[in-house]
This record gives C-alpha cells, structure tokens and sequence, in this order.
C-alpha cells in the first residue's frame, strides 16, 4: 500500500508530532508578502471531491498551490461518476494519468482504505462518510497549541451528533493519544455507548453543562437532525438542550477556547454571541488548515 | 447398473448409529450394503483408508442465483461448487428473478437442476408473492411441485397477519417456515454488527435486537400456528437462548448457524472488505461463542453456508454499497472441522449430524442415512487433509469468500450423488 494519510487512528505520536512541527513552520509562510515555494515543484496533486466542501477542497488546493505543486480539482458532480462509473474504474483512470497523490473526499466510510487497496498512487483522505477527517483533527491540534503548552492533560468537551462525527473520530484519536481527556456529548441517539471503547480516556455524558465544566476546549459540531428519514433529535428543542451560549461559558477555565470545524449553523449547535466571541478560535483553524495540509502534501510526496 | 465399492472408510451414519469401520456397497443409485469385507464382482472399488465416509451433506440453505442472476452463478456452478464441498443436496432459497412463489418457477428450477445440477436440488419457495411481503404465495401448489420449504429469506414478512396466515397455511401443507429473523426497520442502512467496531469504523450498525424482535415474534406465532418454525443463520446469544426455551417447551422450533457465524466474529473483519459483510451480520465475539455453545448443547440442528455469491463487480464498490452475502459451500467442512472438532467441541459423529440428519429432519426428506434402500449419496472426508482454499479455482462463478488463502485441516475428499462420483478431489 502506497503512504497516503488515510487516517489518525493508524498514526503514532511521533508521525503526528512531525507533521504539525513542520505545519508551524508553514504557518509562518501565510503571513509574508510572497507566500509561495517551490518545495513540491513538479509534483501533481488531483483534488476528488465526491461530496461537496468549500473550505477542505480550497484548503488543500491553496496548500499545494503555496508548495509550488499543481492541482486539479474535480468534483463528482458533472464527472463520470455520474455516467455510472464505479469508483475503481474512476479511481483507476485518474491514477494513470500518474498524479503524485490523490486527495479524497467521498461519502462512504473506508471508501479511501478500500481504494488505498487496489491503486498505486498514494491517497489522502479528505473526509470519508463518518469515519475520520485526518487533516482536520491536525489542524485543530494546532489551533489548541497555539494556544497551551501541550494537549496532555487538557480536558476537552466535544459536543454534537458523535455518532455521525468523522471529525469527533479523528479528534478523539488524535487526543487521546497525546493524553488529553476527552468528553463526548450529545443525545442518546447521537452517543452511542461503543464510543467510550473508541481510545483511551473518552468518557460520555448528555448534560452540556457536564461536558463544558473546567473544560479548555469546547469543540461543537454541526449537527443534522434529520438522517434517513429518521429524527435522532427534535429539531424545536436542541438549542435549548445542546446548543452552546454565552452562559455555559462561564463553566469553563477562564480562558477556555471555543472551536467548530465549520459550517456553523448559528442558532443551533452554537449562539453567533459565542461564535463571534473573543473565545472563538474557528477562524485560526481555518487559517491553520492551509498550514497543515501544507505538511500533510509534503509528508506523503517526499 | 453401476457398481461402487468404498472400500475400508470409517462410516459414521448417527442415522443408523454406526460408526465402524466399513465397507459400502452401491448398486445404481442405492446403497446396497454397508458392512465389513464385502465382496461384489464387477464392481467399481475406491479405497477409502482413512477417510470418514458419512450420508451426503444436505446445505438446507443456498443462492443458486438462477433464474435471473446467472452472471453471479447457475444452478450448474452452484451445484458444483456443493459438491466440492462434500454437500449432495441443497435447498436453493426462491430470490431469484423471477421470484420462486409458484409452482411454474418451482417446476423450472427443478427441470433445469434435472439436466444441469450435479447433486440434488430441492427448492425453497416463497411465503409472499414476489417476497414483498403483501399477499401469500401459492404455497400449496409449489408444495405439489416439490419445494421442501417456504421462506422470504432475505427479505423477511414484516407484517405479523400475513407471517401468522403463512405458518397457518404451511402447517396444513406439512411445510416448515424458515424465516431470516431481521427486523429491517431497526436494521435498515445497517452494514454491520452494531457494537464496538461499527462505532470505530464510521459504519451504520445492525443490532443485535433486530434479529432478537422476530426470533420472539416467530416462536410466539409458531406457538399460536402449531407451525414448523425454522430460525436461518441463528447469529445472536439471545436468538439462540429463544430457540432453547422454546425446544424445552415442546414447540416445533429449529435453526441452523453458519459456519462463519461461529468462526468469525465483527473483529475479525478486515476493515471494509466486503467479503465480511453479510447479513446477519458477524457479530460480536460473545455471540460467536453463544451459536457455539449452542451447537455443542444441541439447540442448534444443522449447519447451513447461506452460500451467496455475488460477482466481482459487485463486491468491488465502497463498502456501504456492496450487497450482502458470501461463498461458503466449498469452505463450510473445513471450517466446522477446524473450529468444532478438532478445537474439541463436538465430536465427529456429532459434525455428521449437523450436516445430514439434522438438515433432514428439519425439512422432513428422507435423505440423511446410509443404510441398505437409502438413496445412494455419501460424502467421504479426510478429518486431517491439509489443504488451501483458493477462490480463484472456485467452482462458484463467483470470488466473494473471506476464506480465500486459509490453510486448513480436514476436507472433503469425493462427493457421491444417486451413485455416481460428482466430484473427487485431485490428489
């Protein structure tokens, strides 16, 4: 199997630690007047987006364009996917036009390790179903070491529909493998009980107000109520329930940082007061994204 | 007439309660004598040193794919594949396309498995018309055409009226009712066992009380209906604890494990691979242990693959996209060998059972015994044969087997249908 980045679950600390030493290097190029180089010139990255994404797509595109890398883009929409070509073959005709990674996105679970198992060209998942979101639980790591010394020991609160969550996985695998302990809230029938066994330290609650004490990063997700047809959550009440406002803050360490991997649905998961607070650190993720994924193309094409 | 002389096997026939060893004697398509020294001139001899010969295997649940799916298998690759695997008869389930529910289908399948398969072939037929679940199939004139069986297999009477009309029915046909016990709206997007690594892999979980709600539902209405209730795939500790109190209170109640349902549990699944998924799905190691124990303690009566094949297309998709089902004639000796017998669970007599009379019983066929009149069908294994399976040299037209590149201990060695060799292994 080619070295892509399918996932943080199969990565040790030391591989993880290497990746956001140099996305700080990288951090760094976003703010000079002339922010690219030529680190990955000559190299060919195609951006497979099978689901729509604005801000994962772009960010991986502007990563490689920084890296001095070409990127083509393309999006299932308007491809041969919609003429009824499976995956494989898609997958496969891509490859041979030899590009030097394949960055995915795609609805299914293991869609990527599945692919990973049959093609020659290293691939970067993007997102797979609701399985993991590798880049985004590293740039979130970031963030939070942006702003505190180390991840060990911290206690952080993510709050949302888990079940569903690829980045809750990534997150609570990244987590915990640095010692951070991780609190996980949501309804019932967003938390399944399994999740516990997930990694070590996770433990599970369904009072927000439990979740967010002595927290040092609250992590909200977005959540859909409606999946298949089948309501996990009453639309009317889960603001009142688990959405975060102003108030729950004051529960919190004092200078508790509030993330959200986007898209925000304000008035719902999270009060634009707190989105918009001086707690909110979801636009330096999106910055460190670029940085991180500069790391991540470097990493697996050199 | 043809001759065949077996020369020196151990027989094991729990039918008859022998388990000596023999010789056995056939004359066209019957068994003429089983004994010790028996001399027959002009008879055809195969030395059997060594190997067990037992009644030929009934798989009393397969997908033979035709009518209707014949790129994925036939009733010819289907039977072949049977017999690689030591099987002589077996019961094809009615999803076929068109769906087994009358008796023109039924008469077609026979007629086709008359010309084309190398073992017997008895079929399944179905409960509802098209299996939708909405009005009863023509069960009593499939019964005239030979089905042995009426299930809606994989997709199981959801409406309890109908499921209570349909034992009602069978019953006064003298029929079983085997049911694939799955509630589809607790299991509905489910890909597998609801447990600990679907919440780890990002897949939709079918639970374990989807299966649990219709065993429950069944042995209550199989109590109401007095009808034969035949549990498939039992997969589930709490099905298989149903099935036992039900048998210990007299009700006509039976089920058959696969052989993957105790040899494999969720965890051993290769991450999205979609030569694990099935339905029901592999479930949790307890579970594993539970479909187990209870064919040690004799809830379970017979061991069925559920053979599914799937072409490779098919299988080639992301995993939440792939059908459900896998190969399991040409594997499921093997496998019961290595994790029953020779892990010393059941005894080798006991294996025979679960593969002739116990299938047998459940159907009610006089098939299953090796005694002087039986039909002239034996299976004849090597308990210590040391082999590989390559899908690759399947007989099925199909490649979706978890299986593929296991070494095993013990496997069928020569299948033997009305008399005749339908396979030998190449040795």
């Amino acid at each position: 199997m080619p070295a892509g980045l399918l996932g943080i679950e199969e990565l040790d600390r030391d591989e993880i630690e290497s990746i956001l030493r140099r996305a700080r290097d990288f951090q760094h190029i976003q703010h000079q007047a002339v922010k690219k180089s030529d680190l990955l010139r000559g190299k060919m990255i195609v951006n497979l987006f099978f689901e729509s994404s604005t801000r994962t797509r772009t960010s991986f595109e502007i990563a490689a364009k920084r890296m001095g890398a070409d990127a083509v883009s393309i999006s299932a929409s308007g491809s041969s996917v919609a003429k009824g070509e499976s995956l494989v073959d898609t997958l496969n005709t891509l490859a041979a036009m030899r590009p030097d990674a394949i960055v995915m996105r795609h609805a299914a679970s293991g869609a990527p390790h599945f692919l990973a198992r049959h093609l020659p060209t290293p691939i970067i998942n993007a997102g797979d179903g609701t399985h993991e979101h590798p880049t985004q639980a590293l740039l979130d790591a970031l963030t939070i070491l942006d702003y505190r010394p180390a991840l060990e020991g911290l206690r952080v609160a993510i709050t949302g529909d888990i079940a569903h969550s690829r980045v809750a996985r990534s997150n609570i695998h990244l987590l915990s493998k640095f010692g951070a302990s991780i609190v996980l809230c949501g309804p019932p029938t967003m938390l399944p009980a399994e999740l516990a066994q997930l990694a070590p330290g996770v433990t599970l609650t369904h009072e927000i107000s439990e979740a967010i004490r002595d927290a040092d990063v609250i992590m909200m997700l977005r959540v859909q109520l409606e999946r298949q047809n089948e309501t996990a959550f009453p639309a009317g009440e889960y603001y009142s329930f688990y959405g975060l406002r102003l108030e729950h803050l004051a529960l919190a360490r004092p200078e508790v940082l509030v993330m959200h991997p986007g898209p925000i649905n304000r008035g719902r998961e999270i009060s634009s007061e707190v989105a918009d607070s001086q707690r909110s650190v979801i636009l330096n993720q999106v910055e460190n994204g670029v940085a991180v994924r500069m790391a991540v193309l470097e990493r697996v094409l050199s | 007439m043809t001759r065949l002389l077996i020369r020196n096997a151990r027989v094991i026939d729990p039918a008859s309660r022998l388990d000596r060893v023999a010789d056995i004697l056939i004359e066209g398509d019957r068994v003429a004598a089983v004994g010790p020294a028996l001399e027959r001139a002009g008879a055809e001899e195969f030395d059997a040193t060594g190997l067990v010969a037992a009644p030929g295997f009934i798989d009393l649940h397969v997908h033979l794919r035709e009518p209707g799916f014949e790129h994925a298998e036939t009733i010819e690759s289907g039977s072949r594949a049977a017999a690689a695997g030591g099987f002589t008869s077996i019961c094809p389930m009615p999803n076929t396309a068109p769906v087994n529910d009358s008796a023109t289908v039924t008469r077609y399948i026979i007629e086709r498995a008359r010309h084309h398969a190398v073992v017997n072939v008895f079929p399944i037929g179905a409960i509802s018309q098209n299996s939708a679940g909405e009005q009863l199939a023509d069960i009593g004139s499939m019964k005239q055409s030979g089905v042995v069986a009426i299930s809606d297999d994989g997709r199981p009477v959801m409406n309890s009226r109908l499921m209570r009309r349909a034992m009602e029915l069978a019953r006064a046909f003298h029929l079983p009712v085997i049911d694939h016990c799955e509630d589809l709206n607790l299991s509905a997007g489910g890909d597998m066992h609801e447990g600990a690594e679907s919440v780890r892999r990002g897949l939709r979980g079918i639970p374990s009380s989807a299966e649990d709600v219709m065993v429950a539902r069944d042995i209550l209405l199989a109590d109401l209906t007095g009808a034969r209730l035949h549990v498939a795939h039992i997969s589930t500790r709490a099905s298989v604890g149903m099935v036992a109190e039900a048998k210990a209170r007299g009700l006509a109640v039976s089920c058959e494990a696969t052989p993957h349902h105790f040899a494999l549990s969720a965890a051993d699944s290769i991450p999205y691979d979609s030569n694990f998924k099935m339905k029901p799905p592999l479930r949790s190691t307890c579970d594993v242990e539970a479909v187990a124990a209870g064919i040690v303690a004799g809830t379970v009566d017979a061991i069925a693959t559920d053979h599914a094949p799937h072409a490779g297309s098919e299988k080639m998709q992301e995993f939440e996209l792939c059908p459900f089902g896998i190969l399991g004639l040409e594997t499921a000796l093997a496998v019961t060998l290595e994790r029953l017998v020779h892990a010393g669970r059941i005894s080798l007599v006991r294996l025979v059972e679960l593969f002739t009379t116990g299938p047998a019983r459940v159907l009610g066929l006089d098939r299953g015994r090796l005694a002087p009149g039986a039909a002239a069908d034996v299976t004849l294994f090597d308990p210590e044969l040391r082999w590989t399976y390559d899908v690759n040299r399947s007989f099925s037209k199909s490649r979706n087997s978890p299986f593929d590149g296991r070494s095993f201990r013990g496997g069928p060695v020569a299948t033997i249908v009305a008399g005749s060799f339908a396979w030998r292994r190449d040795r």
